[in-house]
């Protein structure tokens, strides 16, 4: 391995004379402490590196020690559960509450070990040859995706420790190479798959408001802007808990110590309905808070997938939340500045679009090199300054995402959560998962009707947003009570639809997620009012008369009120509101009561 | 903590002087960012810290005035590490200058542990929740946006706004609603603040009988700019060592951030540092990250860190790099309003934009009233509906409005009125009793965010009938 001697050091940014070869973007540490960092730039004999972690101290002549290969972290079962920093070192257990730089080791566990190969066996890259038992999981030893040949030692099961050697094979080659439950990969370079799949089903978040208007598909791609304090954490924290992915990977770059600290202790106590345990069995947090080290925040994002990708390679579906990427941006924006290069748009470099554009090509639902299925589905906040989405990290994000979940500030004030903008925002994953929800109706009491009455109520859904949207800048013109009665009854209806359906707050025991069946029910009963206060209408009832129906407070209140598989109390809900409005129709067809400028239809 | 080795002591070394920046021929083995003291044929000593080091030069970022220094006789000491702040039991009830150095004519400070002022960043890992709610008296806050021990709260505020007093009144009031505690202290730094707002902290502390449990670290606005930059640091430090050492829970107010960030523009400025936005530098986030962070709660300690930073928004503008980064930053913001304040409402607090994100975690069942939390949620509702009809209405006249909306606008002219402005500081449940007073001039079909049991508790006793 090459050494080099240090020049000169500036913040995270180091440059040393060397003695040998090094490699760009090679791996080295510096001085006795030891400080990891990244080859960045070679010129001459002389190297540029960006050090991960706080330099102070470091001085002219201090040794850099190169490792021959890339920032490699190891995968194996045991990150499950686990919180580690932005390059993967273990952040629990350590003796002071404050963090030191340096080297720390990563803990070993044990694990029941299953053989599923057995001497003699062929194996290919990527192959499982063994099963582990990861608590929540059912997992697999994977063979790295560049290694092929032929097993010629395996053990018999067992409970081992997750670094010994668990098997051999012999590679065409003729060497032989160790097999353990993990191995290292680079965290820059995408592991390889056999081909990528068209997404098919939603990944589902349990928000109403995504899933049914904005869907984001398995192996696709979110991004979530928003100004402070609109809620992106909040959300990412409850897609966290609740999504429906085997595998959650929850990054957090550059933001608060006490939400990642919240984060854990959340996961630790809620349990997984799925397995009984803790939730915490089914994630890896890597942190790399706004304190902790900047040039650390720009690797965290790149760990974080690598670590999704692995589970995905063993044919899970595995959802990576990043919260937030406009750290990670400013991180790239810092050491660029530090190496003098040019600054592009806001300062940040000219190659930010790349990145982004490399980071979200990463999100794909797959065939595995073992010819499985799994996914990796990416979310990502984003944090434009003062709230303007045009600035450069939004506006090129926005070019690379299928989702886009913009946070609005003046739903956030109103304390309206989830604050997503239903006209700014959108999905192009609507129409890939329609047929997957259409089955979800086909399977409610009464069964599905004619056509996709998914794909129709969320269209409806939307476009009574547009209509509101429109109906709310004429009534800035002509005021609200010129407004006729069907467009009275159209702001009525938006806002039951917004009050019944799109807000849910993530801190609600009964509503804080809701399952499919149960948004599927909601939307198709917000269909029926909406049919109801129509005909309610043409028969003379005007919208004043529709909104003083105890029954709407019931509809509003439906998140709240009912629960998850209460059928009864969906059906019980209709009856009510349907004998509410017969009511209604009989008093309005009898009684003065219609207003004048009422559609004249109570004749027909 | 790196032990102390021999000063190194350099003399003649320098070789160009320009703004906070001293060049240096590096004669001695340094290392970057440890400290540094210059020292001018005048006697003064200033601290500042190595900026860049490689083999023949060495720059030093002066964080004092260079003013009175020359090249030939100033002479430059290394004590080989960090700069250190020295704390011991005593440090409660003095005035110190922006870096820890006696103003008050008083002793030395005692020393019983050396603390590195930048701190080392607290593992999420050992961080225990914030979930005690502390009273401040201030209903916008206790009742709207809940302050919990171990949080970082900002006011943001403006130029000719009552910032001053807010955070003196919480001060003064700032309590436990369980156990009376004594272990409560205040650290005060005063960053580029004016002469007379540092008096009016210390004259009311005192009056208030807290100055013996508070220490005040006073960068004036005459001081060097480039020593705001330690001030936050050296006074987070004592905060540490009172939490975290000695058990206390300390209240940190800091005023003001807009005049640290504009100082640390300028000392960018003078690196020739490519800037991000306002000339401010990209890192800036990160800058005051590491001094924000430096709140909450470690886990296996007694003490808590809590801030209330306080910062004007350049031209009332909260995009602004200085509170856009805060706030995304801090665990929430209280706003303060000018068209409040020209009312004449006391405290003008404008909620809509203020946020508390740690009240969940502190209120609610078992931590404060358990209809706190809907109460709260209703009320930004109302008044939000109730801001969207005065915008409405100033454009088509009240008469162009619905029913509904002439109701919300009343509504929001009271809550200002009665729930916002206070002429005494109020108990969580006063603020809460006069909350639901409000409410009830809503019809109950509307408050979507009670449930029935709630308005039947709180809303049809006073709506005088039951809700529809
Ligand atoms: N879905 C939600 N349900 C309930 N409250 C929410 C929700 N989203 C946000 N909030 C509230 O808003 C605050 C700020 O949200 P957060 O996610 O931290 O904002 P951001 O990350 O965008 O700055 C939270 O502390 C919480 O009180
Ligand atoms: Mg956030």
């Amino acid at each position: 391995m090459s050494r080099a001697t240090t020049e000169s050091i500036a913040g995270p940014v180091l440059r040393a004379r060397c003695d040998g070869p090094f490699a760009m973007g090679e791996a080295l540490r510096v001085g006795r402490a030891g400080l990891l960092g990244e080859v960045v730039r070679l010129a001459g004999d002389e190297l540029v590196a960006q050090l991960y972690e706080d330099t102070t101290g470091v001085k002219p002549g201090d040794q850099v020690e190169g490792l021959g290969r890339p920032l490699m972290v190891w995968l194996g079962p045991s990150l499950l559960g686990g919180i580690y920093d932005g390059l993967l070192r273990p952040l629990d257990g350590l003796d002071s509450p404050f963090i030191a730089p340096g080297e720390r080791r990563r803990p070993v566990r044990r694990f029941s070990f299953e053989p599923l190969l057995a001497v003699g066996s062929p194996v290919a890259p990527g192959q499982p040859f063994g099963r582990i038992d990861g608590g929540a999981l059912d997992l697999r030893c994977l063979v790295p995706p560049e290694l092929a040949g032929e097993i010629v030692h395996i053990v018999a099961a067992g409970t081992y420790r997750d670094d010994e050697p668990l098997a051999r094979l012999r590679t065409p080659a003729g060497t032989e190479r160790v097999l353990a439950m993990g191995h290292e990969w680079p965290v820059r370079r995408p592991r390889p798959v056999r081909h990528r799949l068209p997404t098919e089903a939603p990944l589902l978040t349990g928000q109403r408001v995504l899933d049914t208007l904005f869907p984001v598909a398995l192996g696709g791609k979110a991004a979530i802007p928003g100004g402070f304090g609109t809620g992106k954490t909040v959300l990412l924290e409850a897609l966290a808990k609740s999504c429906s992915a085997d595998v959650i990977v929850y990054v957090g770059c550059g933001e608060r110590g006490n939400e990642i600290a919240g984060t854990l202790a959340e996961l630790c106590a809620l349990v997984d309905p799925r397995s009984g345990r803790p939730l915490s069995e089914r994630t890896v947090l890597v942190a790399n808070t706004s304190n902790m080290p900047v040039a650390a925040r720009e690797a965290s994002i790149y760990c974080g997938v690598t670590i999704a990708e692995y589970f995905r390679d063993q044919g899970l579906d595995v959802a990576l939340l990043a919260d937030s990427t406009s750290r990670w941006a400013e991180a790239l924006r810092e050491v660029s500045g530090r190496l003098g290069e040019m600054p592009g748009e806001g300062g940040y470099p000219a190659y930010l679009g790349s990145r982004l554009a490399e980071f979200y090509e990463r999100a794909a639902r797959v065939t595995t090199l073992a010819g499985g299925h799994g996914s990796v589905t990416l979310l990502g906040s984003v944090s434009p300054q003062a709230g303007d989405f045009s600035e450069p990290v939004t506006s090129h994000t926005t070019r690379y995402v299928r989702s886009f979940w913009a946070l609005d500030a003046r739903r956030a004030q109103a304390r309206f959560y989830p604050a997503i903008d239903p006209l700014q925002s959108y999905s192009e994953d609507a129409a890939a998962v329609a047929e997957w929800w259409q089955r979800i109706f086909a399977a409610l009491p009464g069964g599905g009707g004619e056509g996709n009455e998914w794909v129709v109520l969320r269209r409806r859904v939307l476009t009574l947003l547009d209509d509101q949207a429109r109906l709310g800048r004429m009534a800035r013109i002509v005021g609200k009570d010129a407004l006729q009665a069907p467009q009275r009854l159209t702001l009525l209806c938006a806002e039951v639809l917004g009050e019944g359906f799109l807000r849910q707050s993530a801190f609600s025991p009964n509503d804080r997620a809701c399952g499919a069946e149960r948004q599927a029910q909601m939307l198709r009963i917000l269909g029926i009012f909406l049919d109801l206060g129509h005909q309610a209408l043409t028969t003379g009832a005007n919208p004043e008369a529709i909104a003083g129906l105890p029954v709407l407070r019931r509809l509003q209140r439906v998140g709240e009120e009912i629960a998850d598989g209460d059928r009864q109390a969906f059906a019980d809900l209709e009856r009510e509101m349907r004998q509410s409005f017969a009511a209604l129709e009989g008093r309005s067809g009898s009684s003065e009561e219609a207003r004048s400028d009422a559609p004249d239809a109570s004749a027909s | 903590m790196p032990p102390m080795r021999p000063l190194l002591e350099l003399a003649g070394g320098a070789r160009r002087l320009e703004g906070p920046l001293l060049f240096l021929q590096r004669k001695v083995e340094v290392g970057y960012n440890e400290a540094v003291e210059v020292v001018g044929d005048d006697g003064v000593v200033r601290l500042g810290r190595v900026a860049a080091v490689d083999r023949e030069r060495l720059i030093v970022e002066l964080l004092e005035g260079a003013a009175g220094l020359d090249l030939p006789r100033t002479v430059v000491r290394f004590p080989g590490e960090a700069l250190h702040f020295g704390l011991g039991s005593g440090v409660l009830g003095r005035v110190l200058d922006g870096v820890g150095r006696p103003l008050d004519g008083g002793p030395p400070l005692p020393v019983s542990c050396r603390l590195r002022i930048d701190g080392l960043p607290l593992n999420p890992v050992a961080r225990d929740t914030p979930q005690d709610f502390i009273e401040t008296g201030v209903t916008a806050i206790d009742l709207m946006n809940s302050l919990v021990r171990g949080q970082k709260l900002p006011l943001f505020s403006a130029g000719g706004l009552p910032h001053d007093r807010i955070a003196v009144a919480i001060a003064g009031h700032a309590r436990l609603r369980s156990a009376r505690d004594d272990q409560f202290a205040i650290v005060f730094a005063g960053v580029g603040i004016a002469h007379d707002t540092a008096e009016y902290f210390r004259t009311s502390l005192q009056d208030s009988g807290a100055l013996q449990r508070s220490v005040l670290f006073l960068n004036l606005a005459g001081d060097a700019s480039t020593q705001r930059l330690l001030t936050p640091r050296y006074a987070l430090t004592a905060a540490e060592y009172l939490a975290f050492v000695e058990g206390r829970h300390v209240l940190v107010i800091m005023t003001d951030m807009t005049a640290y960030c504009e100082a640390l523009r300028e000392v960018a400025g003078a690196r020739g540092e490519v800037p991000a936005r306002k000339g401010f530098p990209g890192y800036l986030y990160s800058d005051l990250a590491s001094i924000y962070e430096r709140a909450g709660c470690i886990r296996g300690r007694p003490g808590t860190l809590t801030q209330l930073p306080i910062l004007t928004m350049p031209s009332d503008d909260i995009g602004h790099p200085v509170p856009d980064l805060s706030g995304y930053i801090t665990e929430g913001q209280i706003v303060l309003s000018r068209s409040l304040d020209r009312a004449g409402v006391w405290p003008p607090v404008d909620v809509l934009p203020s946020l508390s994100r740690l009240m969940k975690d502190g209120t609610g069942e078992g931590f404060t009233d358990a209809d706190h939390p809907a109460l709260a949620s209703q009320l930004y509702a109302a008044y939000a509906r109730a801001a969207q009809a005065r915008l409405l209405a100033r454009v088509v006249g009240e008469d162009g409005l619905s029913d509904a909306d002439r109701r919300y606008i009343r509504f929001g002219m009271r809550f200002e009125a009665e729930l916002i402005a206070q002429q005494q500081p109020r108990s969580l449940e006063q603020s809460m009793r006069c909350a639901w007073e409000l409410l009830a001039g809503l019809p109950g079909g509307e408050l979507t965010r009670l449930s029935d049991e709630q308005i039947a508790r709180h809303i049809a006793p006073r709506a005088g009938g039951v809700a529809r």
